[in-house]
This record gives structure tokens, C-alpha cells and sequence, in this order.
């Protein structure tokens, strides 16, 4: 048997020595017999023999010791634990760990569990350090230039040294002690000092305590009382160093009486300022003033709509926009996560598809007016995102009342219908679009309709040689309107001559 | 009324009291912050810390605290609404910095929470905060962490500069419905806090794109916006606010959203129920809440076998969920997907973790899941192990019963 005796004041050189020399003379662990200096253990049978002593050779010339980084880090922590049993521990999956190189990843092995379940109680030994350490305010009146704090701490573990960094990034602008009987650590602006002595409690008071419990008695909610989990996550054995624990029992038992108390007081007369405010606000309409039919009166009245269900759920209309004498008006199908967010139609990425290929074919888009048929984002949470669904039949028809009004007001001469639900809020057509596409149609006296896909189509076709050829369609047709756009504006009494429509029949009137 | 000032001490006692129906005290999920380089007060490391814990259980993070109790607006369910006759007072920008400071430096709390009530303008007050949290920041170089409770309709630039300076922001859905929150909170609209969220989501995502010169994020609120919905002061069910809930996270990016019981407040208005807060149910929305966002649940699989899309009281909603869905158990805990293992009843995402990690070197039994801090009584109905199998539990008709909690002797009033 060997016995090797430690300081134990959560070094780990003292251990990671020793341990190292017993590994290389192959020692088993259950030959160690490991100590603490002034622990209870070793006065029980005397003093202790010391450890072998490390080969008395430069380190270089040993063999070295591999293990793998992550028990370095764990036993760093758990060589602050104050369990004797620890540097046994930490020794015998050491040296298991030169046989079983993965044993750390065997969580559920029993020598690994008690290794986590040990680093576990320092960490949150750490952990309530930083929560409960209570600094309080010293020679506040000599005139220091920095202020001076100090507090006392009662921790289970040597945890000092560990937890003192965190201090020192918090609190690096006054100068502080903690002191706790496993040592002390200080900062002074330039140092942090530590030191494993015990120190004794200085029993200070700081004033500002009493506002702290103001705050800790008018925070608390006596209508919720849940002492148990108050009493897990703040034990008992912090309270003596908390100026707010000593409110505690007075708390629980008053928390029924201000309970009851509350309800007696329900509803009284309201105060004189209420009626005021009151008077204030009904004389005051909150209705933003625009001038009756144009462009934004009906783009104010389109922020309340509740036509349908799904203003619930969106964030805002999305009104459509561009000047009210526009010759063409693009209508999309609905506005999607960008639009809904920003409360404008086409900015996200089938609104760049689209930006893109009117850029390209001359068509300003300051020029023209761009609108969805239906006017809220319809969709499915799924997780952080929010995944598009295309609207019923319903929802367009509801939405096509504001559609109407669009076309009414700015009287285009060229509509471009984007995708399926565009054609079928203008035209009510039950045809497929593939067969009108790209084609000029007739929609009304003097109002002409081209058909093309939806941008957002064009980003969904997976394959890479169809998408471009699609892509091209789609320029050619956005290039046909700004043509269109460019011949209305040259010769704006030229009739268009307009290719037979079949049995397309506009559903929308224009007055 | 009194005229008389009062003293910090009582207006401390009065606005903290105003401040407590906000759930939230959370002070995690923030950048890095350290002081050893500014020489300032204060830092921030990921996690947060709660500093002390009331006997209502609830974490104290944050300096949770009105600027003013004072409010132009009448919201039933609110303390301070403007009909109350609840004692009122006001904080100086002042007082607020010297409060958070003198509690940090005496590791009281991590940081500021601030809300307010409304007074003059929207815009006003919130000037008003901003004014705190930037000389928080800029003059006495505060790096510990703030919270700010965006007031409705105040101006887009305002919230911008407050970005700047806090490290979360948030604005209140209040109630899962629309007709709910005109119905009880009638200055409230709906619509302008959604697009206040989604204003504030642009801004975070904007700020999270690399400038062009410098290659740098902007930081701009780093730890993102939340919000809070009363349960329990209005009719909708629990599949409805989860619903809301979903839409939310999916819509603004929230990092959460909190649910407060409804509680009882002093001098409460007569359209509201004057009931024990419904604590249980409350709890039960934010397992449901985290089934969505971490175990891959979807709303509609959690509520589908609820009676009246209420929540079960008496089991978890994961339990509730595989009772209802025995076809799906047991799940063998040596070859399951990470997918299946964390619809085990029993299994959190930490304990699957260990498993998949483990399983890769032995075949794991029944004590290596004890090992693994779970529960053997509760996950054994569920699962398959080396050495193991539930043989007909799963299809046991008291399986229920052996879950519920043991009926109580009712407590004498």
C-alpha cells in the first residue's frame, strides 16, 4: 500500500505529480492510499508515509503520460471537490483510461458518471458563488479613489481560485475581497490575488440592503407561493449571508392574508385622471386623414381589412404600390415572409427574380404599380420559419373587393397576371396557365392582360437547365410589358390589335 | 392623495410591486461581455445567473422595475391600467442608473429590466428609457445586461437607438387573440405590435448581415426580442395559444415567449376572473412550448387528443402524447433515431445525447440509463435495452393511473 498525502485545496498540480509518478511504476489504484493534510482521514492512523518520489531526472527524460484533453478539464474541476475520495477517483480512471482510450464517452459507466456527478456539484458550487456572493460597501467615506467592497462566502468546494476570474471580469472598476474559510481572493485594479488560507467572517452591514429587500419583498407574487422551488434552487444553507433570506418566512406566512386582502379590494371608483384621459381620447378619432378616392384613402381603409381570417395572423397588409396613373400593374399572388415583415409588396427573393428581369427589359419599377391579389401573408409555422400556403378560393374572392379598387383608381392600360392565383382573381378563368401564358388578352374595354408564371416558381425548379430556360421566358415576357409600357407612351392613341381570346371573360368591371 | 414625495425606499416598493406580472427575468443568450478591457462595471457570459429566488419560485435576475406606474392606457388585466387606484409613482433617469448600478456592484443582479408605464407619449417614455440604458452604457460603461420593454407605437427610431444599447427587447402580445386584447386592452392594437415585432426582426437581421468594410456584425439587440400572453384572463384554449405561440416564434424570431398565469391583481376590474392563478396550466404551456421548439413536436400532435384542445393537468404533455400513441412504443434504446428517443416520456434532450454517445461503444442497459440521471420508473413502459423489455406494459389499460399523481387530501380552507 502506498499512501501519498495532498494539501487538497483544489490544485491539481499536487495531484497530477503524483499521479504521474504511481502511473509509471504501474501502480494499481486500489494500492493508493491518498490523503488529505489536515483532512479527517489521515489523523486516524497517524502520519502518513510519503509519496514515491518522481525519477529524480528532468522531465523530458519521462516517459510521458497521454490523456485525453477532456479529462484534463474535468479533473480540474473535480479536484476542487471536497469529497476524500476524489484524488482516488480521478487516479482510477486515469489509469483505466491508458487501456480504454474511450472510456470518457461511456457516460453511463459508473466511474465516469461519479466523475460527472462530482464536476456537476463544483460547477454549480461555482455557479451559486456567482450568484450569492453579497459585497458590501467599505471606508466608504475615507475618500478612496476607487470604492471598496467586501463580502463573505460559504462554499462547498475550493472553489476560490475558480470562480475569482468571474469577479474579476464583472467587477473590475472597484476594488474587493471575498473572503471564505477555503481562502480569500482580492482585486485591486491591477491584481488578482488568491489565497487558500481560511478566513474568518468579518460580519459587515451595508445600508443598501435595505433596498435590496424592498425589492426582494415587492417582486415577490404572494398569489403564486412555491416555496419548494424556491427552496431547490436557493438552499437553505445560503441563506445566513443573504440579506434578503431573513424576509423569507415572513413572506410565506403573510402571502394568504395580502392574498384575501387583494380581492377585497376589487374594483373601486376609477381615479379622476382616468375620466380625463378618457374624455381625451374619444374627442380625439384615430383615423389618419387621406383625401376620398385616391390611391391612399383606399390604402389606409386596406390596413383595417378584416374581410377574412387571415389579418389575424399576418403582420400587416400588404397594399400594393406605385403611382396612381401607372400603365401597368403587375399582380403577384400574395406577399410572402419579406412583404408581410415589411409591409411592402416584392422585396423578398421571388420579388428580386422579379426586380431583376424588369431592370433588365426597361421596366421601371417606380413606374409601375405592383400589387398581390391577395393582400395577407397566408402560412404555416413550421419551427423559426414560416412556410408559404397558396390561398383558397375564398380568401381571393374576399380579397378581390381591394383588387377592383386598384384597377378602378389607376386605370392601367396593361396588366400583367403573375401565377395561377393572379389570373384567377382577375379573370375567373378555370383555363390552365400554361395555355394562356405569354399571350396579350383582352380583359376589359381598352385593358389588356398578359399571363406569365410567378417569380417564386422559378426559384422552386430544381433542376438547373429547366430553371434557366424558364427564367428566359419569363424575362421575355416582363420585356414584352416594358415594351408594351414604352409604345403606350410613344403613341398613346395607337388601338392594340389583340389576338382572339377564346372564352376568357374578365371578372373584374372597371367603372 | 399624498402629495408628499416619497422616499426611494417607498417608490422602489411601489414600481417594483407594478413590475412583477412580467414573467420574464432572463439574462441569457447574449454576446460576451467583459470589463477588464473598458475598466467599467459589469459583464455578461452566456448564461445568466439568478441571483436570489422569491417564495413564489421565481428566479431574481434582473432589476425587474416600472420607470413610472403612471399609464394612459386602461387595460383590464393590468395593475396600472389608468382606472386603477393603485398608489403611483416615478423613478428619475437618474435614480434608475444609480438602482441598477449600486445593485450590480453588490452582485444583487445581473442587469435592468425596465418597462413603464405610458405617460404623455409613447414616444416620450420611451426617450425616456433609451436615455437610461444609452448613459447606463456610454457614460458609466455598464456591461451587464438590459432589458427593455418596448412601448407600443413608439417610433421605429426609437427602438433602433434602444437596440443599440439593450441587450434584449421586447413588447407584449398580452392575449392570444386579436378580439381578446381589443376586448380588455382597448389603446392596444394588435396589428402595430406585430408589425413592431417584425419591424424589430428586419433590424436584428440586418444588423447580423457583415458590413460591407469591415467585415463586422453590428451588434443590435444580441439577444434577440420576446414576449409575454396572459393565460387564463380570457377564453382561449390552450391549442389556441400554443398556436399564437408558434406563429410568433415562426413569424419575429422570438427567442421566447412567456406565459403569466393570469393573477389576481389589487383593485382588479369586474371583467376579469378573480381566480387563484392557474399555476399548473401555466406549466404545462411551457413543456408544450418546448416540445415544439426542441423535441420536434408540432402544436397540432401535443393538443389533437385533448379534450377541448385543453392540456392535460395531471401528466406532462410528452406523457400524455405517448399514452395516446402506444403504437409508436417501446422504443429500442440501443437503435431508435435521435428523432424517436426524444419522444420518449423520460428522455430529455440531455439524456439522448448521453445515450447516442454511449450506445456507439456497449449496448446500453436499463442501470446505464439510471447512470444517465433518468428516471427508470418513468421511461420503463417505453422502452427496449439490453436485458429488457416491457413485455405487455405498454398495453397495460392502467398505465394512466400508474402516471397520474396520488389523489390529495383536500386542504382545509
Amino acid at each position: 500500500m502506498v499512501t501519498v498525502t495532498l494539501e487538497g485545496r483544489g490544485d491539481l498540480t499536487e495531484w497530477r505529480e503524483a499521479a504521474r509518478t504511481l502511473l509509471l511504476a504501474r501502480t494499481e489504484p486500489r494500492m493508493i492510499d491518498w490523503r488529505c493534510r489536515n483532512g479527517a482521514v489521515d489523523d486516524l492512523f497517524g502520519p502518513a508515509a510519503e509519496a514515491p518520489q518522481a525519477p529524480n531526472t528532468a522531465a523530458a527524460s519521462v516517459p510521458a503520460v497521454t490523456v485525453p484533453k477532456a479529462f484534463l478539464s474535468l479533473a480540474q474541476a473535480v479536484i476542487c471537490h471536497s469529497d476524500p475520495l476524489r484524488f482516488q477517483l480521478l487516479y482510477r480512471i486515469l489509469f483505466r483510461l491508458q487501456r480504454e482510450r474511450t472510456l470518457l464517452q461511456v457516460l453511463s459507466d459508473a466511474d465516469v458518471a461519479q466523475l460527472h456527478a462530482m464536476e456537476k456539484s463544483v460547477r454549480r458550487d461555482c455557479h451559486k458563488m456567482t450568484a450569492f456572493v453579497r459585497f458590501k460597501e467599505i471606508d466608504a467615506e475615507q475618500g478612496y479613489a476607487r470604492r471598496r467592497f467586501l463580502a463573505w462566502f460559504e462554499p462547498d468546494h475550493h472553489i476560490v481560485a475558480r470562480a475569482a476570474p468571474f469577479f474579476q471580469r464583472r467587477f473590475t472598476d472597484m476594488d474587493w475581497i471575498i473572503a471564505t474559510p477555503k481562502g480569500t481572493a482580492a482585486w485591486d485594479g491591477d491584481a488578482l490575488t488568491i489565497s487558500t488560507e481560511p478566513a474568518a467572517n468579518p460580519m459587515l452591514v451595508d445600508s443598501t440592503d435595505r433596498l435590496w429587500q424592498t425589492y426582494f419583498s415587492n417582486i415577490f407574487n404572494p398569489a403564486r407561493l412555491k416555496v419548494k422551488m424556491m427552496m431547490t434552487e436557493m438552499p437553505k444553507k445560503y441563506w445566513k449571508n443573504l440579506p434578503e433570506a431573513e424576509l423569507i418566512p415572513g413572506l410565506i406566512a403573510g402571502a394568504e392574508a395580502s392574498v384575501v386582502a387583494m380581492a377585497e379590494r376589487a374594483a373601486s371608483e376609477a381615479p379622476l385622471f382616468h375620466q380625463r384621459l378618457q374624455a381625451l381620447a374619444r374627442a380625439e378619432p384615430d383615423i389618419v386623414q387621406a383625401s376620398a378616392g385616391t390611391l391612399e384613402e383606399l390604402r389606409e381603409e386596406a390596413r383595417h381589412c378584416t374581410r377574412c381570417p387571415l389579418h389575424c395572423s399576418a403582420t400587416q397588409t400588404v397594399f400594393g404600390e406605385g403611382p396612381q396613373d401607372a400603365r401597368i400593374m403587375i399582380v403577384g399572388e400574395q406577399p410572402g415572409d419579406q412583404e408581410d415583415l415589411a409591409g411592402r409588396p416584392f422585396v423578398g427573393p421571388a420579388g428580386a427574380v422579379f426586380n431583376t428581369a424588369a431592370q433588365e427589359a426597361g421596366l421601371d419599377r417606380k413606374e409601375t404599380y405592383v400589387t398581390n391579389a391577395v393582400k395577407h401573408f397566408k402560412y404555416e409555422p413550421r419551427g423559426k420559419r414560416r412556410i408559404h400556403q397558396k390561398p383558397n378560393v375564398g380568401e381571393v374572392q374576399h380579397c378581390k373587393w381591394w383588387l377592383t379598387r386598384e384597377l378602378a383608381l389607376i386605370k392601367p392600360k396593361l396588366v400583367v397576371a403573375m401565377g395561377s392565383t393572379a389570373l384567377m382573381a382577375l379573370t375567373d378563368s378555370r383555363q390552365r396557365l400554361a395555355d394562356l401564358r405569354g399571350e396579350m388578352l383582352q380583359l376589359s374595354h381598352g385593358q389588356l392582360l398578359l399571363v406569365t408564371v410567378h417569380p417564386a416558381y422559378l426559384l422552386r425548379i430544381p433542376d438547373e437547365g429547366r430553371r434557366l430556360e424558364e427564367m428566359a421566358r419569363f424575362r421575355s415576357d416582363i420585356a414584352r410589358a416594358a415594351s408594351f409600357g414604352r409604345q403606350a407612351m410613344s403613341h398613346p392613341a395607337v388601338e392594340w390589335r389583340v389576338p382572339a381570346t377564346g372564352d376568357i371573360k374578365p371578372s373584374i368591371g372597371v367603372g | 392623495m399624498n402629495n408628499m414625495k416619497k422616499s426611494l425606499n417607498e417608490r422602489l416598493a411601489i414600481l417594483s410591486d407594478a413590475a412583477k406580472y412580467d414573467a420574464s427575468c432572463a439574462s441569457s443568450g447574449t454576446v460576451k461581455r467583459d470589463s477588464s478591457k473598458s475598466g467599467g462595471l459589469g459583464s455578461t457570459e452566456g448564461s445568466g445567473i439568478c441571483h436570489a429566488y422569491a417564495p413564489d419560485g421565481r428566479c431574481i435576475s434582473l432589476l425587474k422595475i416600472l420607470m413610472t406606474n403612471f399609464c394612459i392606457y386602461d387595460c383590464a388585466y393590468c395593475i396600472n391600467r389608468s382606472s386603477s387606484n393603485v398608489e403611483r409613482a416615478r423613478f428619475s433617469v437618474e435614480e434608475v442608473i444609480w438602482l441598477t448600478l449600486e445593485f450590480y456592484r453588490r452582485n444583487y443582479i445581473e442587469g435592468l429590466f425596465l418597462s413603464s408605464g405610458i405617460i404623455r407619449s409613447s414616444d416620450y417614455t420611451m426617450e425616456e428609457m433609451v436615455r437610461i440604458a444609452r448613459e447606463l452604457r456610454v457614460t458609466h460603461k455598464f456591461g451587464g445586461y438590459i432589458h427593455l420593454k418596448s412601448i407600443p407605437e413608439a417610433s421605429p427610431l426609437l427602438i433602433e437607438q434602444a437596440g443599440l444599447y439593450a441587450d434584449r427587447l421586447s413588447i407584449n402580445i398580452e392575449l392570444p387573440t386579436d378580439s381578446a386584447l381589443t376586448r380588455l386592452a382597448p389603446e392596444k392594437r394588435p396589428a402595430n405590435i406585430r408589425k413592431s415585432m417584425g419591424e424589430l426582426r428586419l433590424k436584428i437581421e440586418a444588423a447580423g448581415e457583415p458590413t460591407l468594410q469591415t467585415k463586422r456584425r453590428k451588434r443590435f439587440v444580441p439577444a434577440g426580442q420576446s414576449t409575454q400572453m396572459i393565460v387564463g384572463a380570457d377564453q382561449t384554449n390552450d391549442k389556441g395559444i400554443l398556436g399564437t405561440s408558434a406563429r410568433l416564434y415562426g413569424s419575429y424570431g422570438l427567442r421566447r415567449v412567456y406565459y403569466s398565469a393570469f393573477s389576481p391583481i389589487p383593485d382588479a376590474s369586474k371583467n376579469l376572473p378573480l381566480i387563484k392563478p392557474p399555476l399548473m396550466r401555466e406549466h404545462r404551456l411551457y413543456q408544450a412550448d418546448w416540445l415544439y421548439r426542441f423535441y420536434g413536436f408540432g402544436i397540432e400532435e401535443i393538443t389533437e387528443n385533448q379534450p377541448d384542445g385543453m392540456l392535460d393537468l395531471k401528466l406532462d404533455p410528452k406523457l400524455a402524447w405517448a399514452l395516446a400513441n402506444r403504437h409508436r412504443f417501446p422504443v429500442n434504446i440501443n437503435t431508435a433515431e435521435r428523432e424517436m428517443l426524444l419522444r420518449v416520456p423520460g428522455l430529455g434532450t440531455k439524456a439522448v445525447s448521453g445515450i447516442l454517445s454511449a450506445r456507439r461503444h456497449r449496448r446500453l442497459r436499463l442501470e446505464d440509463l439510471a447512470r444517465l440521471h433518468v428516471s427508470i420508473k418513468k421511461v420503463q413502459s417505453f422502452v427496449v435495452t439490453e436485458g429488457w423489455t416491457p413485455h405487455r406494459l405498454i398495453d397495460r389499460s392502467d398505465l394512466r393511473a400508474m402516471f397520474e399523481p396520488k389523489p390529495e387530501q383536500l386542504a382545509l380552507l
